[in-house]
Formats: structure tokens, C-alpha cells, sequence
């Protein structure tokens, strides 16, 4: 057990565990960051009422079996 | 077989993925965060000096994970482009595509903390040696695939450059793996995944599994991260398509 004190090299040790912190830091907020903006222009889009195609034939069947039960 | 085939392709449907992945996602983040500080806890507190490298085997607790990850991500990049590939699965497509920032990172930060173990071992933090370079070139493999994916506008022929890129890379990684073999390298041989077992003191190898779990479960929460965000992309392009197409209907109508 050697607790926080690491010798003669511990400033290797130190930088070692710091430029993983903050190379897998930035890539968390980076991944974050890229994670916003793709949700954010997903709802921009939606909100201006642009929809897949598939959610379009979804809604195009649903009116039509609407239309057969009415009848 | 019929059962398992039907299983994995339910799974690969992207709605089906995003939904699985949402629910998942802050489990495996728990796991995570709880294997990191046991991890961390017992290099720190439990795990002793090495009698050769002193309290440098520290860094060993993060290097050796970074390096077997780098090559998991390379191997998954492989494995997911011959999906791509044969099956024209997106969902492959896009778990090879988001793969390839996670792994470079890890390949990045597995020379950084090789070479800061290097200089105080070895009086050197960087020698041509065969296992360093040929961890190098792996690096730069994930950089190629970075690469050639910005530079091709389209995903699906940018997936397949892509693909065929990481299938005939992959034949780095048993040149990395069996480097210390194969050739006189300063880089030492295997010694936890060999023949004969481990020739590592269980004082220090716990630490260095524990860290090992926790560095896999950590790629795994930020590849479904990233898998997540890159759907979205691909569903915003989608609509972005859509929307020119019927700007284009719509013009046509008028003319």
C-alpha cells in the first residue's frame, strides 16, 4: 500500500492519470456536445413539420383504416 | 439459429437500438463510475511497489487497458464493417463510424502513458521499437478512418470506403499482439494473456483487471453514446433530404 505519496516518480505518474482525465474529459463533452446539437436540429425540423417518410406511410395508413371503419 | 438471427436483427433496427440503449445507458454509467473507484482504490491504497518498476506500475493500471481497448475498438471496427459490408446493415455502419474517435483517443492516450512510464524505465519516451510503432500505425489507422469518413459527404459510400480501409488494417493487430515475439523488441512480452497464465502477482493483477473492466465498460457507455447521437444525424439528414425534395415538388408545381 503506498496511498498518495509515489516516490521519486510521481510526477509521471501524476501527468500519466491527468492527460487520461482530460483527453477522456473532452471526448465526454465532446460526445455530449455533439449529442445536443443533433437533438436540437432533430426538433427544429420536426417543429417545422418536416417527418420521415416512414412516419408519413405510418400516419397515411392509419387515416386510411380510419377512413375503412367509418364507413 | 433461426431464433438468434431474428433476435439480432430486431436488436439492429435503429428504433429498437435507440430505445435499448436509453434504457441501458445509465446502468452501464453506474457500473462504471462504482468499477472506477474500486479501480482506482485499490491501485492507489491496496495494490503494492513492483519490485523492478516502483510505484510506476501505476501507470500500468491505465496503459494496459488503453492499449487492449484501442485494439477491442479497432477489432469491433473490423468485425462491424464486415457487417456493413455483406449485410448493408446501417446500424454496422454506424457502430464502425463512431468507433473510430473513441478508439483513436485510447490508442492516443496509451502511447502518452506508455512513453511517460518509458522515460523513467527505460531513460527514453519514445524508441522505434516494434510495439510501439505498430501501436502507431494504429492510431493512425483510426485517424484514416476519421478521416475518410468527413471527406466522403455520402454515408453509405463513405461506410464502404471505410469498411474496406478497416478490414485490411485489421491485419495490424495481431502484428501488435505478437510484436514482442516476433521480433527483439525493448517493449516487454505478454504477461497477463498467455499460455501458462498470468506470470503477474494477483496484488497487482485485481487492480489491473478491475481497471480493465471498468475502461471496457466506460468504451461501451461512450460508443452507445455516440451510436445514439449518430443515428440522429443520419435521421436529420434524412429530413433535410426530404424537405429539399419537396421544395423541388413544390417549384416544379408552379413552374
Amino acid at each position: 500500500m503506498s496511498g498518495l505519496d509515489l516516490g521519486q516518480h510521481a510526477g509521471f505518474i501524476w501527468a500519466s492519470y491527468l492527460v487520461s482525465f482530460l483527453v477522456l474529459g473532452g471526448l465526454i463533452i465532446w460526445l455530449r456536445l455533439d449529442a445536443n446539437r443533433q437533438v436540437k436540429l432533430l426538433a427544429d425540423l420536426e417543429a417545422r413539420g418536416v417527418t420521415r417518410r416512414s412516419a408519413r406511410g405510418a400516419a397515411g395508413k392509419s387515416s386510411k383504416t380510419g377512413k375503412k371503419s367509418s364507413r | 439459429m433461426a431464433q438468434v438471427e431474428g433476435a439480432f436483427n430486431r436488436l439492429a433496427n435503429p428504433t429498437r437500438f435507440m430505445a435499448l440503449a436509453s434504457a441501458v445507458l445509465p446502468w452501464i454509467t453506474g457500473v462504471t463510475i462504482m468499477l472506477f473507484l474500486t479501480g482506482l482504490y485499490l491501485a492507489f491504497f491496496v495494490a503494492p511497489e513492483d519490485y523492478q518498476q516502483g510505484h510506476t506500475v501505476k501507470i500500468m493500471f491505465i496503459h494496459v487497458p488503453f492499449a487492449w481497448l484501442a485494439m477491442m475498438g479497432y477489432g469491433l471496427i473490423a468485425v462491424a464493417s464486415i457487417g456493413s459490408l455483406i449485410w448493408r446493415h446501417p446500424l454496422a455502419d454506424v457502430a464502425a463510424k463512431t468507433a473510430a474517435p473513441i478508439g483513436a483517443c485510447f490508442a492516443l492516450l496509451s502511447l502518452i502513458t506508455g512513453s511517460l512510464w518509458g522515460k523513467p524505465m527505460w531513460g527514453a519516451y519514445w524508441v522505434w521499437d516494434a510495439r510501439l510503432t505498430s501501436m502507431l500505425v494504429l492510431l493512425f489507422l483510426f485517424l484514416g478512418l476519421m478521416a475518410l469518413w468527413q471527406a466522403i459527404e455520402e454515408p453509405s459510400r463513405a461506410g464502404r470506403a471505410a469498411a474496406i480501409l478497416a478490414i485490411v488494417g485489421s491485419v495490424n493487430l495481431p502484428i501488435i499482439k505478437f510484436s514482442v515475439d516476433w521480433w527483439n523488441t525493448l517493449h516487454q512480452p505478454a504477461s497477463v494473456v498467455k499460455l501458462g497464465g498470468p506470470s503477474i502477482h494477483s496484488s497487482i493483477l485485481i487492480p489491473l483487471l478491475v481497471m480493465t473492466l471498468a475502461f471496457t465498460s466506460l468504451f461501451f457507455v461512450l460508443h452507445f453514446m455516440a451510436m445514439r447521437t449518430e443515428i440522429l444525424r443520419r435521421r436529420v439528414q434524412a429530413l433535410r433530404l426530404t424537405q429539399v425534395d419537396a421544395a423541388g415538388r413544390s417549384a416544379g408545381v408552379q413552374a
